[in-house]
């Protein structure tokens, strides 16, 4: 562990001798260049103080776990935040039934090895039990549906607040959202009246039914989460790395051809190197070409991206221009 | 890389969007995506230019209306530095706003228009980047194209700026002409101004010298969580876990934990990645301590000759966030730190003219986007230092009790 702490650039040196007027002489601007942390571990420690303050002033936590990248960083997270104790709070999937099988494997190893306790909700169950009702039409997709899964999961083991991974960098609904976002007791968002943030002092105060969604990676950038799952050694689904599939292109999008969706009509399938900047449903979750195979390549293909990850990736966001903003409403993620 | 977080304020006419729709684009922060669906949206409403405003502006309702609702965040990032905007309104709710974006900023930017010069609005988002004593003040002097380029338009600006500023506590101020709509000086120095001789203002963000901004003097660390894992290969481990709110830490240091005021050795200083030799302020951390002393969520842990006020009675500037105003003798839970406890106001001294400074003592309540003098009388002692010498344990926020609504923000007065 000491080793890999070394490795990392946890005091990044102010070396360079700008005469910019230090600020506050009483504040020992001296010795100041050499406690300034790097922007990696300014944003792990802010979020390590979210995650902190949850557990400590919440009943009920849970964190939100797709196996996705932004997840995995906030299991490291709270993992770092709670050490060497276990993290105090169970891990909840929200299982649409189709899911790459590849993160479904590596979900149940994650979990396993950090020790928590796992909680999946099925959005099967909530249509065989008659909750949801699957959207008609070829190759429909589960994303909707998950908000009502979530919400009765949510209801059923009573959670307080729930973790989610979103960033404000992904969508311009998300840009507006607080770390700590209130819901009321029908899971609704209103972003019109949201609790004003200030410092790091969160207000989590809430009536019994409502619950807050938090978000501790709200200040991280796609990036970020990059750069930080290559310093930490951090293990992702195997999707998110280069590999051969039989794809097809839909609305200018790359879609796995796979048990729950196939081309139909024109849509020619090809093989080809891919991987994926996001991990959902299978039937929405759009590939990229690439030739990445490691972080470091993936890094050097963000930072030369010309689109964000859910614009390249995501059928669920081309609905309409406020297609998050209208699901975040219902009590989507 | 550092992280430098500033916010904006100003209306559409200032150039406001125009500036960070050029700081994003420049900086390839701005995906092909987001524009054509910018384009696509400003055509549909007949804009006659693409309104970068629709970048931050989100939501449903701003879209329709052209207004801005609320605080927005922005990303992005150069080779020195990673930088995060708090964008906020000029017109709506801008006291509520602009407070909430200057409680976590670095650097303030000011945008002033070249042709109007100093108005009303310039002063009250000076005055509130001071109040909020936010370290670094940047005045923008934008559209010096449709004043020719004049060094005289901006000396006048900035002579006339410094001498109202003189009235606020602004411990940096820094003064750029600008022209955000043809890029002179946003990026590149611009060579239709050879008689201006500081930075363009990315460069003056990314090297702006921010390190010693935070308070490393006053040891300061509230305890937020006890970690006690009970398990067979640690059975007595018991750490404190929270993250330094000033001064710096070290094993063999000795602290003193409030409330109970005992004292002890730091034994050590966990983190996942290992054992540090020093932790310092804005770091989350795990501290071991020698002694087997009674400690929970809340308490403080501090130097024995380096303390914080201890007291029940407080003295604070507060802006007010909510419809229902404030007056003598209502009830609030009140936040500071890891705790919170209830408080009543005692007392309204003044309420404070954002635009203009007046004094008004005349007020006995506090209204939405009013700020004031309050005392205020809590259930159980704070550990706090004034907010002007800290600005983590020298701030709190008050919450209705009925909807738990945040309602209030505080800045503490104290002994310097």
């Amino acid at each position: 562990m000491s080793s890999e702490y070394e490795s990392t650039d946890y005091f990044s040196m102010q070396t360079d001798p700008l005469s910019w007027p230090s600020v506050n002489e009483s504040s020992g601007a001296g010795l100041a260049g050499q406690y300034q942390l790097s922007n990696l571990r300014a944003i792990e420690t802010e979020s390590i103080h979210i995650i902190r303050e949850v557990a400590a002033e919440f009943e009920r936590p849970v964190l939100l776990f797709s196996g996705g990248k932004d997840s995995v960083v906030m299991l490291r997270l709270a993992q770092k935040a709670f050490w060497p104790g276990r993290i105090p709070f169970p891990v909840m999937h929200i299982d649409t039934g189709h899911n790459f099988p590849e993160v479904l494997a590596f979900r149940d190893r994650m979990v396993s090895e950090l020790g928590a306790n796992l909680v999946v909700a099925s959005v099967q169950e909530s249509i065989d039990s008659g909750r949801s009702v699957d959207e008609g039409g070829p190759d429909p997709s589960r994303n909707r549906l998950q908000t009502r899964t979530l919400l009765d999961a949510i209801a059923e083991y009573k959670f307080d607040a729930v973790f989610g991974g979103a960033r404000r960098d992904e969508e311009k609904a998300r840009a507006k959202e607080r770390v700590y976002s209130f819901r009321d007791d029908f899971g609704q968002w209103d972003p019109k009246n949201q609790r004003p943030e200030l410092w790091s002092l969160y207000n989590g105060r809430h009536r019994a039914g409502e619950h807050i969604r938090v978000f501790p990676l709200s200040d991280w950038t796609e990036l970020d989460i990059w750069q930080y799952v290559g310093e930490e050694g951090l293990e992702l689904p195997s999707i998110y790395f280069s590999h051969r599939r039989e794809v097809f292109r839909r609305d200018g999008m790359l879609i796995s051809v796979g048990p729950f969706v196939n081309a139909r009509g024109e849509e020619e399938i090809i093989e080809t190197s891919v991987r994926y900047r996001t991990v959902g449903d299978m039937t929405c979750t759009g590939a990229v070409e690439s030739s990445a195979v490691s972080v470091d390549e993936i890094i050097l293909e963000v930072a030369a991206s010309r689109l964000t990850e859910r614009g390249a990736t995501r059928a669920d966001d081309r609905v309409s221009e406020a297609a998050m903003e209208d699901r975040k409403r219902e009590g989507y993620f | 890389m550092e992280l430098l977080r500033f916010a904006t304020a100003g209306s559409v006419d200032d150039g406001k969007s125009t500036l960070i729709g050029r700081l994003l684009y420049d900086s390839k922060a701005i995906f092909e995506d987001q524009l054509e669906a910018v384009e696509r949206v400003s055509s549909q409403r007949g804009d006659e230019y693409t309104d970068l405003a629709l970048l931050t502006d989100g939501l449903r309702a701003e879209r329709e209306q052209g207004i801005t609702i609320d605080v927005a965040y922005r990303y992005f990032a150069t080779p020195a530095r990673k930088f995060i905007i708090a964008d906020t309104p000029g017109h709506i709710q801008y006291t509520r706003n602009m407070v909430t974006g200057n409680s976590t900023a670095d650097l303030t930017i000011v945008l002033v228009d070249a042709r109007l010069g100093i108005v009303e609005q310039t002063r009250r988002h000076a005055f509130l980047a001071s109040l909020l004593r936010v370290p670094h003040l940047l005045v923008c002097v934008n559209k010096m194209d449709l004043v020719d380029y004049d060094q005289g338009v901006f000396d006048a600006i900035r002579e006339e700026f410094t001498t109202f500023a003189s009235r606020l506590e602004v411990a940096d101020m820094t003064f750029i002409p600008i022209s955000a709509l043809k890029g002179d000086n946003v990026v590149q120095r611009s060579a239709n101004m050879p008689w201006y001789e500081g930075a363009s203002l990315l460069h003056h963000l990314e090297q702006v010298y921010i390190a010693s901004d935070r308070n490393l003097i006053d040891p300061r660390f509230p305890v937020q969580w006890v970690v006690r894992p009970q398990a067979s290969n640690l059975p007595d481990y018991r750490g404190y876990a929270g993250r330094i709110e000033g001064g710096v830490f070290r094993p063999g240091d000795e602290v003193m934990v409030l409330p109970s005021g005992l004292t002890t050795t730091v034994a050590g200083i966990d983190t996942f990645d290992g054992p540090l030799d020093e932790a310092f302020a804005s770091m989350s951390v795990t501290l071991r301590l020698s002694d087997d002393i009674d400690i929970s969520r809340g308490d403080m842990i501090c130097r024995p000759h380096n303390r914080p006020t201890v007291g029940q009675d407080l003295d604070a500037m507060v802006c007010w966030m909510t419809d229902r105003p404030i007056q003598v003798g209502d009830f609030l839970a009140l936040k500071h730190s890891t705790r919170w406890v209830r408080a009543v106001v005692r007392d309204i001294h003044y309420r404070l003219d954002v635009n203009t400074l007046h004094r008004d003592e005349t007020a006995t309540t506090l209204g939405l986007n009013d700020v004031g003098r309050v005392s205020l009388r809590v259930t159980q002692p704070l550990f706090y230092d004034s907010y002007r010498r800290n600005r983590q344990t020298g701030s709190f926020i008050l919450a209705t009790e009925d909807n738990n609504v945040t309602a209030g923000a505080g800045m503490l007065h104290g002994p310097d």
